[in-house]
């Protein structure tokens, strides 16, 4: 009944993010989202990562949307037509779901009743290590990427201004 | 022997977060928006991964993973983000239809 609750509750708030027409308002919705799948990984017995992604999915991420669109200034709350008509979003979407449910759905057993004996920093720091590094790179090259971007940014307005 | 409720209680999770996230992509007009839905599908591969995990015994292999793609979907965020906001002081706009037609 709790995990019925926590899913609904779940794609409640995720739905409410997608269709939202302000998007201050679909920033906090999705942050409810991230909170609530934190809670659906615990739940999954995975306690390490559910307390990262509520830390850096529902907090940092919704930072840096707020900052973002603080920043880039909220449009008006138009409703515009989307680029893709909206009954055929729904009926692919639609789609997609009910082809994962079929496929995935009647194969869902537990293979093994034998959990994993290694802990978590094990099979990170030891089995996993090529993921670390993969890591590692991905965020000097998000840094030099947002750097890079901004200065950007900056050089064009000196440019315009002079 | 593990009861399926939980399982199958994630995989509903999973499969409406894939399709919410989905329909956010295909509907929205909107640069932030297409972030916020990428977030949503995000968030329905990382359930996912803890699922096949805890499924097949191996939970913190799934950890591992699910940690790679919070790292990566943190990335893709920020970088989409910052080229956001650049699009909006460049042209003013951050309608996808407008953007698609504009020469600078």
């Amino acid at each position: 009944m709790f995990d019925l609750l926590i899913v609904a509750a779940m794609l409640g708030c995720a739905f409410q993010a997608v269709r939202g027409t302000r998007l201050l308002i679909a920033a906090l919705w999705l942050a409810g989202a991230s909170a609530l799948t934190a809670i659906m990984m615990f739940r999954l017995g995975a306690p390490e990562v559910a307390v990262i992604e509520l830390s850096v999915g529902a907090g940092l991420v919704t930072v840096l949307f707020v900052f973002a669109i603080n920043i880039a200034g909220e449009e008006p709350p138009v409703t515009l037509r989307s680029l893709v008509p909206a009954p055929l979003a729904w009926i692919v979407a639609l789609c997609a779901v009910g082809l994962g449910a079929a496929m995935a759905l009647p194969n869902l057993r537990v293979e093994s009743s034998l959990l994993q004996a290694d802990k978590f920093a094990t099979v990170l720091w030891e089995h996993r290590s090529l993921d670390v590094l993969l890591q590692v790179v991905l965020i000097i090259g998000g840094v030099l990427a947002v750097l890079g971007l901004l200065a950007e940014g900056r050089a064009n307005a000196r440019k315009e201004s002079q | 022997m593990m009861s399926l409720s939980l399982p199958l209680m994630a995989a509903v999770a999973v499969l409406g977060l894939l399709g919410i996230g989905l329909l956010g992509l295909l509907v929205t007009r909107n640069l932030i928006k297409v972030v916020v839905g990428l977030q949503v599908l995000v968030k329905g591969a990382l359930l996912a991964l803890l699922l096949a995990g805890r499924l097949s015994g191996q939970v913190q292999t799934g950890q591992t993973l699910a940690l790679t793609v919070i790292v990566a979907d943190t990335i893709v965020s920020v970088v989409a983000l910052a080229l956001a906001v650049q699009v909006r002081r460049q042209f003013g706009t951050l309608d996808l239809q407008a953007l698609s037609t504009l020469r600078r």
